[in-house]
């Protein structure tokens, strides 16, 4: 059933394969980004109550809710490798880890942004916000983690072990809100059947969240090539690469 | 072979005597994370000031966080001697179940650091004038917090354990995982002192207890089995 799979456990189709998604992901993040960003910035209708500052929403939630999901798909990767012993996913995950603690930080500035003329102070220790820092924590951890060991894959067996265990802190944080029941407002968009936001607002909400998603994807995917290839560097179809790479260098040069 | 045929219970006890015969031989490493622990309290009302008020109002807190502190003060003994001797290989390659291993360590960890803690908590909460309600609630999240605290601690230690300068990392990779235990806990405290029932804050601690008891020893193993390579 899983037979398909199989090639890709190959670190050089996996580059390979990367390397013919890239182009494509990277034209879809910047039309849907330009699309998004402008549809919400300068188009979708102000909120009545909180005027156009509001419309950081349309960064702060694309960023927080990927924060979480980059976490979500660090942990699948780390238990994929740790259960089937698959190497490359260790390097995805430690493709994943800084962007997903720059997404963190990029939804804890934003919030913090719209906490000023919302609730009249910077930070508030809100459980949704507590959380948001504890996962930032938790993604720096890893990071130091993982740069501590020497060895590449003693590293990322090691890393994926601490993402397990932080991964109990993801439920925390999306019950967080019930069980403290706190100043930052309820969720408006999840309830996708009946969402609480109009729909000229949640258009441009869809667009710029698919942009972000898309983005965490060509950047994911830009850094698993550079992980496969330090942790490939002796093959010799890097080799290869490399001698092939600096021959047309040579050549360009030589015009 | 004799020692193939060791029930369970045979290999906790046998750890678990071995590492408290081990601290009872090193006494400065039950009573230094202790010192520290009453020390770090004592600077809170240097600090801040000896009005009660104040000082009951966060004496919850305070003594939470000190007991967090020395907690992982002291988690590096949980396994780095036995690293360094070789002796934890030994454990590894044993046919012994690693989980009853690694647990009867972090009971005997406990055993030597949390329960001198809990011990001489209430003396401390005498000095930063804790509510007298407050008194059992704090007993109770102690009783059942330290063990979380040594459970989750052993992950971290088992997976810095190799790694020359593992100590600040330590502390990086464990206190975010206390956050959630520190949380209930000093609310309890608190709700404690205004007279209300804290049993939903206990019953979290409690699962939290239950769940780190079940889960962190496969942790701990898979971790260790990293750090030995």
């Amino acid at each position: 059933m899983w037979k398909w799979l199989h090639p890709y456990a190959n670190p050089e189709v996996s580059y390979h394969l990367t390397g013919r998604i890239i182009p494509w992901f990277s034209a879809l993040t910047i039309l849907f980004l330009s699309i998004g960003l402008i549809w919400a910035l300068a188009f979708a209708p102000a909120d009545y109550q909180q005027g156009d500052s509001f419309r950081i929403f349309y960064i702060h939630v694309p960023a927080a809710s990927l924060s979480m999901g980059i976490y979500l798909g660090m942990a699948i990767a780390a238990f994929t490798s740790l259960v089937w012993q698959f190497k490359l996913a260790d390097a995805s995950a430690a493709a994943m880890a800084p962007v997903g603690a720059i997404f963190t930080a990029i939804a804890l500035i934003t919030g913090s942004a719209w906490g000023k003329p919302m609730w009249g102070t910077w930070w508030i220790w809100d459980a949704r916000l507590t959380s948001e820092l504890i996962l930032l924590f938790l993604y720096l951890g890893v990071i130091a983690l993982h740069n501590a060991f020497e060895d590449k894959a003693l590293a990322g067996k090691a890393a994926g072990i601490l993402t397990l265990v932080g991964v109990i802190n993801l439920p925390i944080i999306k019950y967080s809100v019930e069980w403290w029941n706190t100043l930052h407002q309820g969720s408006t968009v999840s309830n996708l059947g009946k969402p609480s936001m109009s729909v000229e607002m949640l258009w441009p909400f869809v667009f710029c969240f698919l942009g972000f998603a898309l983005l965490v994807g060509t950047i994911v995917c830009i850094r698993f090539r550079s992980e496969i290839l330090i942790r490939n560097s002796i093959r010799p179809w890097v080799k290869a690469l490399a001698l092939e790479k600096s021959l047309s260098n040579n050549a360009l040069e030589n015009k | 072979m004799a020692a193939a045929n060791l029930s369970y219970r045979a290999v906790f006890s046998l750890v678990l005597k071995r590492d408290l015969t081990i601290a009872m031989r090193h006494k400065d490493d039950i009573i230094n994370p202790l010192l520290f622990f009453v020390i770090v309290i004592t600077l809170f009302p240097l600090g801040i000031g000896p009005e009660a008020q104040t000082l009951s109002r966060i004496a919850p807190g305070i003594i939470w966080v000190a007991a967090l502190l020395s907690t992982l003060l002291s988690l590096d003994r949980l396994f780095k001697s036995d690293y360094e001797d070789g002796s934890l290989e030994q454990m590894l390659l044993s046919p012994q179940p690693i989980f009853v291993l690694v647990l009867a360590k972090i009971v005997a960890h406990w055993l030597i650091t949390g329960l001198p803690l809990i011990l001489i908590a209430p003396l401390l909460a005498i000095l930063l004038h804790l509510n007298e309600q407050s008194y059992s609630a704090l007993m109770l999240t102690l009783l059942l917090g330290t063990p979380v605290l040594s459970l989750l601690g052993a992950i971290g230690v088992a997976l810095t354990v190799g790694i020359k300068k593992g100590g600040v990392l330590l502390s990086l990779l464990v206190l975010p995982l206390y956050i959630p235990v520190l949380i209930f806990a000093t609310s309890a405290i608190d709700t404690a002192a205004l007279g209300l029932p804290y049993s939903g804050q206990l019953a979290i601690i409690a699962a939290l207890f239950f769940g780190s008891l079940t889960l962190a020893p496969f942790a701990v193993s898979a971790a260790l089995k990293v750090s030995t390579n």
